[in-house]
C-alpha cells in the first residue's frame, strides 16, 4: 500500500520509497526529511479539496505532502 | 588559466550555526548576537546572509555565522547549497567556518540526530547544541547530556533560543574556550571525511543512540494537535484564515491611516521650511520637489509595511503560517503554484516590492517567477490615494443595504479583480509553461505551534525596514529626481498662459502618448499625469492637480480636484483610469527590484509589456462598454 491511500488515523511503516527515474530529487527530499525504511508514519489529515495535500506525521515530525508525494512511498500496517 | 583570487578575511574566529529548519535556530542566532547583525546576501545569489558578533570578554569577539536551515548536507536547494559550500570551504568570499554549532531540536532528536553525523563527516571542530531543551523537559523528554555526548564523541550543551540568558551555557563554553587552531583540533570529530549521503545507515546509527539514552518513544506535543483540530478544521480551518486575513488588512488600513497623515504633514512641513530658507531656484525645486516630496513618498508607507510584516512575523514565528499555506494549497495548486506562493502575495498587498524580495523561500524556479511576475496584481497601499479621488469623484455614496456603501464595494471589486487577474495570469502561464509530468514538490513542515518571541520580532522588523529603506529608498529617490527634471524642464517661456509642465519633457511626451490613450478615453491631462506616476502611483494625485494648474503644493489637492475631474471626466474615461490601474505596469521601483531578484532585464520587460498589454485591455472593454451604456 502507498501513503496516499492509507486511512487517517492509521499507524504505519515507511517500507521503501518508489524509485521513479523522473523524481530522484523528490526520492531524496523525501529520505532527508525522515521517509526512512522502518520509521513511523500516519496521516493525521486531508485538506477538504480532494484531500490534497495531506498532513503526515513521520517520526516525531510532520509534514504537508501533496498526494503524488504521498503516492511515492510504500507503506505496511505496523 | 584561472585567475586565483586572495581573499582577506577577519582575524577573529567565525561559527557557523547549522541545523534544521524550525530548529529554533534563528533564535539561538539572536540571542548569541543581539540586535546587532549585518543582513547581506551570499555572492551572486539571493539567500539571505546573516552574520552578527559575540563579544565574549570586553574588546575580544568572535563572528557568528546563521547558515540556511538544512535537513541534510546533501544540496538540493539553493539554500542547502549555500550552506554546503560554505562548510565545504568553496563559498565563494567566505572563509571556511572555524568551528560549527549544530543546532538540534531537543523535542527532535530522531530527525535532527542525522545532520550531526553528516557535519561531522565534513571534518570541521563541531559543538552539538540542544535547543528548546525546556520544551524537551516539560514533555518528559529527558536527555542524558553527558552520555549524548559520549555518543556523538562531541561536546553536547543545552540551550533556550527563547528565553533571555538561555544562551549561558554556550556564552560559559565559549569564555573558556581556546580559539586556536590546536584548541580547535580538539573538538574534531575523529571519522572519515566523506560528504556523500548516508541516510539510511546513518538513521540506523541515530536510532541505536536514541534507544541507548532510552530516547526511542516517540512524544509529541498535545497541544499543536489540539489547535490543528480546529486551525485545521475541513470547515473551520479556512474560515478561520478568512477571519485572521481580514484583521490583517483591517490592521494595516486602520491602524496605518495616523502615522502615515503624521509623516505625510512632516514632508510637507519640512518642504515649507527648506522652501522658505532657500531663493527661488532649481535647487529649491529640485530639493523640495524632488529630493524631500521623494523621500516622502518612500517613508509614508512604513507604517503599514511595518504592520503588515509585524503580522507576517508573529503567524511565522508562531507556526501558523505554513499551516495557512498548506490550507491554501489547493487553491494554488489549481492555478499551477504551490502554498508557497502564498506569503509573497499577502505582503504584496503593501507593496510589490518586499512581496517580490519575499519569493526567494520558493525552491521552484518556475514557480518564484510566477510569483513575482503576478504579484503587482495585488492592490499595492499606493494605488489607495488613486482608487480614493477616482471614487470620491465618480461613485455616489449611495447604500447599497446592509451597512454597506456603493463606494467601499467599489472599492472592493477593485482589489478583488486585481486577485482574479492574477490567478488568470497564474493559469495562464501554466499552460504555457507548466510541464505536466514534472512534480512541483511541497513537501513543507508542519512545525509544532510556538508563543512568538517579542525580541525575535523585534529584529526581524528592523532587518526588514532596513532592507526596504536601503534598497527601495535610492532607486525611488533617484528616480524621483529624474522624474523631477523631466517635469521641469524646458521651463515654460515668458508668459506662458498654461500649466509649466505642458511645456516640459513630461509633457511633450504626455501629449504623444495621449493619441495612443485615446482610444481607451484618456485625455492628454491624464496622459501626462502617468508619467510622474511611474515613480509611485500616488504621485499621479498630485500631478493632476499641476497638470489642472492648481498650485505647485499638490497634497492637499485632492478635494479641490474632485469638482474638476468629476466635471471635466466622463464616467467611461474615470471608470476607464480605475481599470488601468488594476492593471497598469508596476512602478520603477518595483520593476527595479524585479531586474535584481531575477538577474536581469528578461523577466522585467516581460512585466513591463504584459501589465501593461492588460492594463491597456482592461480599460478599452471597460470603457468601451461604458461609452455603450451611455456613460460617455
Amino acid at each position: 500500500m502507498n501513503l496516499d491511500q492509507a486511512t487517517n488515523g492509521q499507524i504505519l511503516r515507511v517500507k521503501r520509497i518508489h524509485s521513479l527515474p523522473q523524481s530522484t530529487e523528490l526520492i531524496h527530499q523525501l529520505e532527508d526529511i525522515g521517509f526512512i525504511p522502518g520509521e513511523q508514519v500516519s496521516v493525521l489529515r486531508r485538506n477538504i479539496l480532494g484531500g490534497d495535500p495531506m498532513m503526515i506525521r513521520v517520526g516525531t515530525s510532520t509534514f504537508a505532502l501533496r498526494k503524488n508525494e504521498a503516492a511515492l512511498v510504500e507503506v505496511e500496517p505496523l | 588559466m584561472s585567475e586565483s583570487k586572495v581573499n582577506f578575511y577577519p582575524k577573529e574566529p567565525l561559527i557557523a550555526l547549522v541545523g534544521n529548519p524550525n530548529s529554533g535556530k534563528t533564535s539561538l542566532f539572536n540571542l548569541l548576537t543581539g540586535g546587532k547583525q549585518k543582513v547581506a546576501n551570499y555572492a551572486g545569489v539571493t539567500v539571505e546572509r546573516k552574520e552578527g558578533k559575540l563579544f565574549l570578554s570586553g574588546e575580544k569577539f568572535v563572528r557568528i555565522l546563521d547558515l540556511p536551515g538544512v535537513y541534510s548536507l546533501y544540496p538540493r536547494s539553493l539554500d542547502e547549497r549555500i550552506t554546503c559550500n560554505v562548510l565545504a570551504g568553496r563559498a565563494e568570499g567566505e572563509k571556511k567556518p572555524d568551528l560549527v554549532l549544530c543546532v538540534l531540536d531537543a523535542t527532535n532528536l530522531r530527525r535532527n540526530l542525522r545532520l550531526v553525523l553528516a557535519v561531522k563527516r565534513m571534518g570541521l571542530p563541531c559543538i552539538v547544541v540542544l535547543n528548546m531543551i525546556d520544551l524537551a523537559k516539560k514533555r518528559g523528554i529527558e536527555i542524558n547530556v553527558a552520555r549524548l555526548s559520549e555518543e556523538l564523541e562531541l561536546p553536547v550543551v543545552t540551550s533556550i533560543g527563547v528565553k533571555t540568558r538561555g544562551d549561558d551555557n554556550l556564552r560559559q563554553m565559549f569564555s573558556n574556550m581556546d580559539f586556536s587552531k590546536q584548541g580547535l583540533k580538539a573538538l574534531q570529530a575523529n571519522v572519515e571525511l566523506d560528504s556523500t549521503p548516508r541516510v539510511e545507515a546513518d538513521n540506523q546509527i541515530v536510532q541505536g543512540i536514541l534507544k541507548r539514552l532510552d530516547l526511542d518513544k516517540i512524544i509529541l506535543d498535545p497541544l499543536s494537535d489540539r489547535l490543528d483540530k480546529f486551525l485545521l478544521h475541513p470547515i473551520l480551518g479556512p474560515f478561520l484564515l478568512m477571519v485572521i486575513l481580514f484583521l490583517v488588512f483591517q490592521a494595516v488600513f486602520s491602524w496605518a491611516a495616523f502615522p502615515m497623515e503624521l509623516i505625510k504633514d512632516a514632508t510637507e512641513w519640512v518642504g515649507d521650511l527648506i522652501g522658505e530658507l532657500l531663493p527661488e531656484g532649481w535647487v529649491r525645486s529640485l530639493i523640495v520637489n524632488g529630493v524631500i516630496a521623494g523621500a516622502g513618498g518612500v517613508i509614508v508607507f512604513l507604517p503599514q509595511i511595518l504592520i503588515l510584516f509585524f503580522f507576517i512575523l508573529v503567524l511565522e514565528e508562531s507556526g501558523y503560517l505554513p499551516r495557512a499555506a498548506y490550507l491554501l494549497d489547493r487553491l494554488m495548486g489549481s492555478v499551477g503554484l504551490s502554498g508557497r506562493s502564498f506569503i509573497p502575495l499577502l505582503s504584496s498587498f503593501a507593496c510589490a516590492i518586499p512581496g517580490i524580495m519575499a519569493t526567494r523561500t520558493i525552491s521552484n524556479t518556475r514557480d518564484r517567477i510566477v510569483t513575482i511576475l503576478i504579484a503587482p496584481l495585488m492592490t499595492c497601499s499606493a494605488r489607495l490615494p488613486v482608487y480614493s479621488l477616482l471614487i470620491a469623484a465618480f461613485i455616489p455614496d449611495k447604500n447599497l443595504g446592509m451597512g454597506v456603501g456603493l463606494q467601499g464595494f467599489v472599492l472592493f471589486i477593485l482589489y478583488l479583480s486585481g486577485i482574479v487577474g492574477a490567478l488568470v495570469i497564474a493559469w495562464i502561464l501554466k499552460r504555457f509553461t507548466g510541464n505536466k509530468s514534472q512534480v512541483h514538490p511541497l513537501l513543507m513542515e508542519l512545525p509544532e505551534y510556538h508563543l512568538p518571541g517579542f525580541k525575535n520580532i523585534l529584529i526581524g522588523l528592523w532587518q526588514r525596514v532596513l532592507i526596504f529603506l536601503n534598497r527601495v529608498g535610492g532607486t525611488l529617490m533617484a528616480l524621483t529626481i529624474g522624474l523631477w527634471f523631466l517635469a521641469s524642464y524646458p521651463a515654460a517661456p515668458l508668459g506662458a498662459t498654461r500649466p509649466a509642465i505642458e511645456y516640459s519633457f513630461a509633457g511633450m511626451l504626455g501629449k504623444l502618448l495621449a493619441k495612443v490613450f485615446e482610444p481607451i478615453g484618456f485625455n492628454w491631462e491624464i496622459s501626462i499625469a502617468l508619467i510622474p506616476g511611474m515613480a509611485a502611483r500616488e504621485v499621479i494625485v498630485s500631478s493632476l492637480s499641476t497638470v489642472y494648474a492648481l498650485s505647485s503644493n499638490a497634497q492637499q489637492d485632492s478635494e479641490a480636484l474632485i469638482p474638476i475631474i468629476s466635471h471635466q471626466w466622463s464616467l467611461a474615461t474615470a471608470l476607464s483610469l480605475l481599470a488601468w490601474f488594476v492593471f497598469a505596469p508596476q512602478c520603477l521601483s518595483t520593476i527595479a527590484a524585479v531586474k535584481r531578484e531575477t538577474g536581469g532585464y528578461k523577466i522585467p520587460l516581460i512585466m513591463l509589456s504584459y501589465l501593461f498589454a492588460l492594463a491597456y485591455l482592461a480599460s478599452f472593454i471597460t470603457y468601451r462598454i461604458a461609452l455603450m451604456w451611455g456613460m460617455g
